[in-house]
């Protein structure tokens, strides 16, 4: 018997980092989700940044493990350097101190929590029964390196990516708009 | 007993799957139910989140990069609509309107 055992590890050995690095990312994934929208402790919106944060970060681990290294590095620059400093940054202007005018929170929740249900019973059973037998073999291995995605990214989708290069360049003058200060005179 | 290790070892599309659908859902209810409408936003990219990880698990097990780029574009227009909406936010603490979106239910004042 423990020749079979010893026999079955030298076999599933490569296996075991994977699987060990992917359940602690999940782990934390799942874990840090949670205190996004739940927090058991405190409400405050700064610490949902920061489990955002976490969150994102195992996501970028995850996504190294599924060799898409490159998207990996921009989860963690665009997410977690960009998104999350800018949420912090306006949590910073915010105010808080005003009173809630309409809040029937028991009944807001209560809907909340039913369509959150109702969501997670259609969509949960097709994620679980998918076999796990999907397992790749890396004999030819896709990875998401750099030049493989500025590859494709400029000859195959070439037009989609200069169509988000408009969107980014309306959304910045969207947010000039937005964010300049109003001159008195002018606009109303 | 040995034959359901290699199960739990072998880490396949259900597993990531299975994470992104976790995400989404949690994402899915801090939006219903937080009032407060940072943590809305962040509840929002919680799911886009769960969704980039769907589409690169989809991508590695399908052996096609085309599932990345999709990632990268859904990254670009999640920046360009959390600058946009906060801009939105910022705008309102300077018109010392309340950020709580109970409060935020009508569109002009």
């Amino acid at each position: 018997m423990w020749e079979k055992l010893l026999n079955y590890w030298s076999q599933s050995a490569p296996l075991l980092p994977e699987a060990i690095a992917f359940y602690i990312l999940a782990t934390i994934a799942i874990l840090f989700g949670f205190l996004v929208v739940a927090n058991p402790f405190s409400r405050a919106p700064i610490n949902s940044g920061l489990s955002l944060l976490c969150t994102i970060l195992s996501l970028a681990g995850m996504a190294i493990l599924l060799r898409a290294y490159f998207l990996a590095a921009i989860l963690v620059i665009i997410y977690g350097g960009a998104v999350v400093v800018l949420f912090l940054f306006v949590l910073m202007l915010s105010r808080k101190d005003f009173k809630i005018v309409f809040a029937p929170t028991r009944i807001r929740f209560a809907i909340g929590m039913i369509i959150t249900i109702l969501f997670a019973m259609i969509i949960v059973p097709i994620a679980i029964q998918i076999p796990v037998s999907t397992a790749v073999s890396d004999s030819v291995p896709i990875e998401g390196t750099v030049s493989a995605i500025g590859t494709l990214l400029l000859t195959k989708y070439i037009i989609p990516f200069e169509a988000i290069s408009i969107l980014l360049l309306s959304a910045i003058i969207g947010v000039v708009y937005l964010s300049k200060p109003e001159t008195k005179g002018k606009s109303k | 007993m040995i034959a359901t290790i290699e199960t739990y070892l072998t880490i396949g599309l259900g597993h990531y799957l299975t994470v992104s659908v976790i995400l989404f859902c949690l994402g899915l209810l801090g939006i219903m139910t937080r009032r407060n409408i940072l943590v809305v936003y962040m509840s929002l990219e919680l799911m886009l989140n769960a969704a980039n990880l769907a589409l690169i698990a989809f991508s590695r097990f399908n052996q096609n990069l085309d599932g990345q780029i999709m990632v990268m574009m859904v990254v670009t227009v999640a920046a360009a609509e959390v600058a946009v909406g906060l801009a939105l936010i910022v705008s309102l603490a300077r018109h010392k309107l309340p950020i709580w979106i109970d409060n935020l239910n009508k569109l002009k004042y």
